[in-house]
């Protein structure tokens, strides 16, 4: 299990694999430093055994749970979805939502602006998982250099896109995401913030968000196709 | 790799060493002339009218005045969609991107002259032209059935009447029934399609007619998505549906459309529906045009989607050889698009980009029990080859299966405004 779980890793590092070569690293992070970060999601958050519904759902047994899966919560229809595919919330997925929330989630619910400091990422994460079930069964360490989620040079997300380039690539889209922004099954793309497309694109190309068809259409765009679709779509009006 | 438009001017121009000089640069607007509007033509009539902006004068010449979506069409069957629905019309290809739509048959071509002729006695000249007939049926290849018997056993191959008449049929069938499904060979049309009607046709019986029986003759050893059809025929509709591959005779099958007989391997049995899906070819037009070769298929040039016969027509669709892509909607709107913006590019000045194909097939096993599976090709010097793929699994949860269903629905509504507007 330990060596699934950091080859798992090793991949979302695209192939480094520090930490898996010598099947051992350090903690995840500081769990008794995790806890005052946790003063960031406790206004909307509960943990622990009592734990119940507030603003977001409760956190308790977070590791290893499928996304948007406690009863009774309204999530988003972006987070449901996401939890119909697939996604389970690992040391990866919940580092890469910390992050930056729309990586995995364009359209979530959750007006978290995103813990940019990978220490505190680190230590926090080691606080939520005290309190999942069975810590036996999940990692307790993570590899020492940690990546952002998606890894994204900062030339990548500066990446001007050539609009005309763009709108040919976008003709592939077309098939599934209507042009004029309607959502029938299919979520819309039209008129998102460039960056937010960018990241969310980049989360297919490496497979952090789980969806097979978009992870094919993502995976053979090149930095700067991703760039120009953003810009194409971007700038679409009705 | 830094983005440069001359990298992408040549890979192209590597790709399609046999596209021609633009001969009509600075002369009167160059005219593309389209036969057939369905996936591939009306989409390749779309692309090419909006992105031209009106650079190039686009006739699309089509006889129906409604086209009817095959895909859908075995929803309708199931009873998740209404005929309507299925339904579109040319009205918007014509008001919002001023392309002349022509209803009317073409029946011949002159290639040194560049022009078409139509049943109606018209002639079309053209700069380029795009044809996308899809399919016709391969004659006798199911010994006894021929298209004139196709109001008793109906193919419901290309929708319309004959999928309302299968669906008739189906609905009255006695009770405790057969419905037989005779199988085509490759390549054909939709390769999942014959088993998502047969779940379908399930879907109606089980609730309907629950006695009845489902018979498939089929000559292949094997089918698209297989062990999801046959998981979700044994979830749903265990012992209804029997398959006799080849190992059984599957491949040697007679029908007798007045008696209502199937004679498989010298065993004759007595059906109530017969559906047969016959052998596959070109639509007609492309063997009279002389496009086709011995597969019955048009070869292309990987790159363009241009003729391999003639480099000022371009095919699209089910009526070619599109190396590993499959025979679907979702392939021709895809091919429609490459060979789009290669027809600009050899007209006008416009900028033309490496092709890249892709395609997803959804099917319907039962209420909200959906599957897929899909891939994203390159042209390369040999063929239209598959990049990656994926294919839904055996075991999937509900809420995903679902949600792939509903998928469907919004790739529907996609693509139909992206032939449509
Ligand atoms: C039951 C079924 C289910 C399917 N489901 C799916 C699915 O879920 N997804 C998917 O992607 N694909 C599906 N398909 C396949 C899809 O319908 C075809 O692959 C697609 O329609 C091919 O497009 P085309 O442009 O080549 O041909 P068509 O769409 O058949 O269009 C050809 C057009 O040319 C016209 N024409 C023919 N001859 C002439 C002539 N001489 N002059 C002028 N016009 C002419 C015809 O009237 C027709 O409108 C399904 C098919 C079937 C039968
Ligand atoms: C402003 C309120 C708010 C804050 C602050 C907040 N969250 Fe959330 N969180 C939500 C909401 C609302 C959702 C449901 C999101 C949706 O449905 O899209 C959510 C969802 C989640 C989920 C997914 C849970 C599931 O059941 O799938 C995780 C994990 C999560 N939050 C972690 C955190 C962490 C860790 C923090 C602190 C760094 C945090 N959140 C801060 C409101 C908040
Ligand atoms: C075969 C249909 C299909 C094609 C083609 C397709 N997509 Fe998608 N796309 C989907 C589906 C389905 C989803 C929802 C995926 C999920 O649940 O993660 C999606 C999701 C997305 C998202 C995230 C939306 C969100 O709200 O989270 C983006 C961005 C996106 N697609 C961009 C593109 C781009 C750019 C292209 C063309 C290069 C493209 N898609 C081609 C079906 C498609």
């Amino acid at each position: 299990m330990r060596e699934r779980v950091f080859f798992a890793l090793a991949l979302a590092l695209g192939g480094a694999g520090e930490g898996a070569a010598d099947g051992h690293a350090e903690a995840i992070g500081d769990a008794e430093r995790g806890a005052e970060i946790w003063v960031y999601c406790s206004g909307c958050h509960q943990i622990g055994p009592d734990a119940e519904i507030g603003i977001g759902p409760p956190l308790t047994g977070i590791f290893g749970r499928r996304a948007a899966s406690v009863e009774g919560f309204p999530y988003s229809k972006s987070m449901s979805r996401m939890g119909s595919d697939g996604l389970t919330w690992t040391l990866t997925t919940l580092d890469a939502y910390i992050e930056n929330p729309l990586v995995l989630v364009s359209g979530t619910r959750m007006s978290f602006e995103g813990l940019e400091d990978p220490t505190e990422r680190a230590d926090l994460l080691a606080f939520l998982r005290e309190y999942s079930d069975k810590p036996s069964n999940i990692p307790e360490a993570a590899p020492t250099a940690r990546p952002d989620y998606p890894k994204l040079s900062e030339e990548t997300l500066a990446l001007v896109g050539d609009e005309a380039y763009g709108e040919y690539l976008s003709s592939e889209c077309t098939t599934c995401h209507q042009r004029d922004g309607s959502d029938q099954g299919i979520p819309s793309i039209t008129l998102w913030p460039e960056k937010d497309f960018v990241v969310a694109m980049h989360a297919y190309k490496q497979k952090l968000r789980p969806h097979p068809v978009m992870q094919m259409m993502a995976s053979r765009l090149s930095d700067e196709e991703i760039a120009a679709l953003a810009a194409y779509f971007g700038s679409l009006s009705n | 790799m830094t983005f440069n438009r001359r990298n992408f001017l040549g890979v192209a121009i590597a790709g399609t060493a046999a596209l021609s000089a633009p001969r009509v640069l600075g002369q009167a607007k160059p005219h593309v002339v389209i036969v057939g509007g369905g996936a591939g033509g009306a989409t390749a009539a779309r692309y090419i009218a909006k992105d031209s902006d009106g650079a190039i004068d686009v006739t699309l010449i089509e006889p129906t005045r409604k086209y009817y979506t095959c895909f859908f069409s075995n929803l309708y069957i199931g009873g998740f969609r209404d005929f309507a629905s299925i339904g579109h019309t040319y009205g918007g290809l014509a008001s919002d991107y001023g392309v002349n739509v022509v209803h009317d048959w073409v029946i011949g071509v002159d290639r040194d002259a560049m022009t078409v002729t139509t049943a109606a006695g018209h002639s079309f000249g053209y700069d380029r032209l795009i044809v996308a007939p899809g399919i016709d049926f391969v004659e006798g290849s199911v010994p006894g059935w021929s298209t004139a018997a196709q109001n008793k056993m109906p193919h419901s191959w290309k929708a319309g009447s004959q999928t309302q008449l299968l669906k008739a049929q189906i609905e009255a069938m006695p009770e405790g029934g057969t419905y037989c499904m005779v199988a085509p060979p490759n390549p054909f049309r939709c390769p999942p399609g014959p088993y998502e009607r047969v779940s379908m046709v399930a879907h109606v019986l089980k609730a309907s007619n629950p006695t009845a029986k489902i018979l498939i003759v089929d000559p292949k050893e094997k089918f698209s998505k297989q062990a999801l059809f046959e998981e979700g025929w044994n979830k749903h509709y265990a012992g209804m549906i029997e398959r006799v591959g080849p190992d059984f005779g599957g491949a040697n099958v007679s029908v007798n459309p007045d008696a209502m007989e199937v004679d498989i391997d010298g065993t004759v049995e007595k059906v109530d529906v017969c559906n047969v899906i016959p052998a596959q070819k070109a639509g007609h037009i492309a063997h009279a045009m002389g496009l086709t070769n011995d597969s019955g298929f048009c070869p292309i040039d990987p790159a363009t989607m241009q003729s391999q016969v003639d480099e000022n027509i371009h095919v699209l669709g089910d009526a070619t050889i599109a190396g590993d892509m499959p025979k679907s909607g979702f392939s021709a709107n895809s091919q429609a698009k490459v060979a789009a913006m290669a027809v600009r590019g050899a007209l006008t000045d416009s900028r033309v980009f490496p092709a890249k194909y892709s395609n997803t097939c959804w099917s319907l096993i039962d209420t909200e029990d959906g599957i897929k599976v899909g891939a994203s090709y390159q042209a390369t010097d040999e063929k239209i080859a598959k990049v990656d793929g994926f294919i839904s699994q055996t075991g999937e949860d509900a809420a995903l299966r679902k949600a792939t269903f509903e998928e469907s629905l919004g790739w529907y509504a996609g693509i139909t405004a992206d032939m449509f507007g």
